[in-house]
């Protein structure tokens, strides 16, 4: 084999590995939706969209998976009241203010908060953060939509905080500096010139932080509970969508009923919320990206 | 006024770092004092049991080595060549961007999403079952976008010059990648993978979906072996009322902490080496 062919050949395996990544998408989404498409012949696709009751596991079966989105819904508000602007104000924080020494020294322990195993947080809120809670809110149950929500946005601050402060930092030194020579002060400059040039990159962290907290599964799943309902209340058990794919998989539903094929239904449901929500972030940062080039 | 409300901000910017670093440490706190007491030998050498005292976490993390090491070395090549071809292939062509476009967005889909991949594909349609290969297939899926990504930085910083100067002496494309960019890359490769896994390490909410079993009494012994990881048993023994077994989780946790800690310091180990020999 001459060594043209040859070269030729290991660039072809090169790219079948990398092409591998798109057979990955189409892969999840082919299996999703064979799933699903069996699922929505039993059930009519309005009932499961717009019904109010979950009841799968029963005897008497309902489809609705509001309750799974409203409980979704539900944890990841929470999480976002304590990541947005805690992450925010850390960007600000550490990308106008701190000193680089002290950077170099907080940024490996955020990256440690943002490694810590899920599974870890999900031990956290249930055995430390909701018996805390209770000491102040007596009304609030063993499980509840609070303490998961508190935890995950604590988790998911380093995303927002890391991903923030790049947008921060790429913003042009001369655009800081025009605005000192103005008399502004640094809290000024910080609140009305960087982070209004940096929105698109601080706008593609926040929304990558949803769609993080929507997918997340294991913090939900061991402290929010079992308990599908539609409710607004954070003191009670809900569950999510992710609760539910674990719960499912937990016991032994058999292969091709109704019961395995909800999973992949609401499964397909997360990853359509999820998908659309990197796709704006990553046009986001894009946009941002081509602004300071 | 100003400059005292700017101070207040700096304040208020500064509390929400503490407030951060507070709950990581009440975190570590808490753990350490629910499970520190309960570890030992025979923690580490007992297999799961009906009795909170006697269980133990020696079939969990056999099954977690297992795993993770098959992770690596699926995930490894096919990350690596993926890399090198987005990097010193196809930087320019539309396939490249598509895929590059699919790689970010793969990584930030939920894990668990990968886990139903895996039970439609590896398990069902492949056959494979639930047993450490399909359990590490899809993990490799979830760590690729990460190896491709460290992959690529580290090919980045090797200067063309290297590159130049093989070309300059006759070698081709491959031989110059083969023999001359990878292994100057090889150190920034390496802590790449090894943090890639050590995510991987912690991943519950796919394995989980994949039916890796929560009651397994024994150490996997072969790729096809059914098998359960650290992080299922530690959902297990938390999702029990008992406060013996909660006990155990924290014992467990700590275990896999020690495990997650010692591969980040062996990237960084590589890492460092790597930046105290410096670059050509």
């Amino acid at each position: 084999m001459s060594t043209r062919t040859l070269e030729w050949i290991i660039e072809r395996l090169l790219f079948l590995c990398a092409a591998l990544s798109v057979l990955t998408t189409a892969g999840i989404i082919a299996v999703l939706a064979f799933e699903t498409y069996e699922f929505l012949h039993e059930v009519p696709v309005l009932e499961f969209l717009t019904g109010t009751e979950w009841t799968p596991l029963f005897a008497n079966q309902r489809f609705g998976v509001l309750p799974l989105v409203v409980g979704t819904m539900l944890v990841s508000s929470i999480a976002m009241v304590v990541a947005l602007p805690m992450g925010l104000l850390a960007a600000i924080y550490l990308s106008e203010y701190a000193p680089s020494g002290f950077r170099r020294i907080i940024k490996p322990v955020l990256e440690i908060l943002a490694g810590v195993p899920t599974v870890v947080y999900g031990y956290f809120a249930l055995t430390f953060v909701t018996p805390l809670l209770q000491q102040f809110l007596p009304s609030l149950s063993g499980f509840n939509a609070l303490s998961p929500g508190l935890v995950m946005g604590l988790m998911i601050l380093p995303l927002v905080s890391s991903l923030s402060e790049d947008a921060m930092r790429a913003v042009p030194r001369g655009l800081r500096e025009g605005s000192y020579a103005l008399g502004a002060t640094r809290m000024q400059t910080a609140l009305k010139v960087v982070v209004p040039a940096a929105f698109s990159g601080i706008t593609a962290a926040f929304i990558l932080a949803v769609s993080r907290a929507i997918g997340e599964t294991m913090i939900v799943a061991i402290a929010a509970g079992q308990q599908p309902r539609l409710t607004a209340n954070p003191f009670v058990p809900i569950e999510t969508m992710t609760a539910y794919i674990v719960q499912v998989s937990l016991g032994d539903t058999p292969q091709g009923t109704i019961e395995y094929r909800t999973i992949f239904a609401v499964g397909m449901l997360l990853f359509l919320m999820t998908f659309g929500l990197n796709l704006v972030s990553t046009w986001l940062r894009q946009r941002f990206r081509e602004e300071y080039a | 006024m100003s400059k005292q409300m700017d101070l207040l901000f700096q304040l208020a910017s500064l509390l929400t770092l503490v407030v951060a670093l507070a709950a990581l440490g009440a975190l570590v706190f808490d753990i350490l004092s629910d499970g520190a007491s309960r570890l030992s030998w025979a923690f580490l050498n007992n297999i799961a049991s009906r009795n909170a005292d006697q269980a133990g976490v020696y079939h969990a993390l056999m099954g977690t080595i297992w795993v993770i090491t098959l992770t690596g070395a699926l995930a490894l090549p096919i990350g690596v060549a993926a890399a090198i071809y987005l990097e010193e292939y196809g930087t320019r062509s539309r396939a490249a961007h598509f895929i590059e476009l699919n790689i970010a967005n793969l990584a930030a889909v939920p894990s668990i999403i990968y886990g139903l991949l895996g039970l439609g594909l590896f398990v069902r349609l492949m056959g494979m079952g639930q047993s450490v290969m399909a359990g590490a297939a899809t993990l490799a899926l979830l760590a690729l976008p990460v190896v491709i990504l460290s992959t690529r930085e580290a090919l980045r910083t090797v200067p063309s010059s290297i590159r130049e100067g093989s070309y300059a002496l006759g070698a081709t494309k491959w031989q110059t990648i083969w023999n001359q960019v990878l292994p100057m890359a090889l150190p920034g490769v390496l802590t790449g993978l090894i943090l890639a896994l050590s995510r991987a390490i912690g991943e519950t909410a796919p394995l989980i979906t994949i039916g890796a079993l929560t009651y397994i009494p024994f150490a996997p012994d072969s790729v096809w072996s059914k098998f359960t990881v650290l992080p299922i048993q530690i959902f297990n023994w938390v999702s029990r009322p008992q406060v013996e077994f909660k006990t155990n989780a924290a014992a467990a946790i700590l275990v896999l902490l020690v495990l997650l800690l010692s591969m980040n310091a062996i990237a960084i180990f590589v890492r460092d080496r790597y930046q105290r020999q410096g670059r050509v």
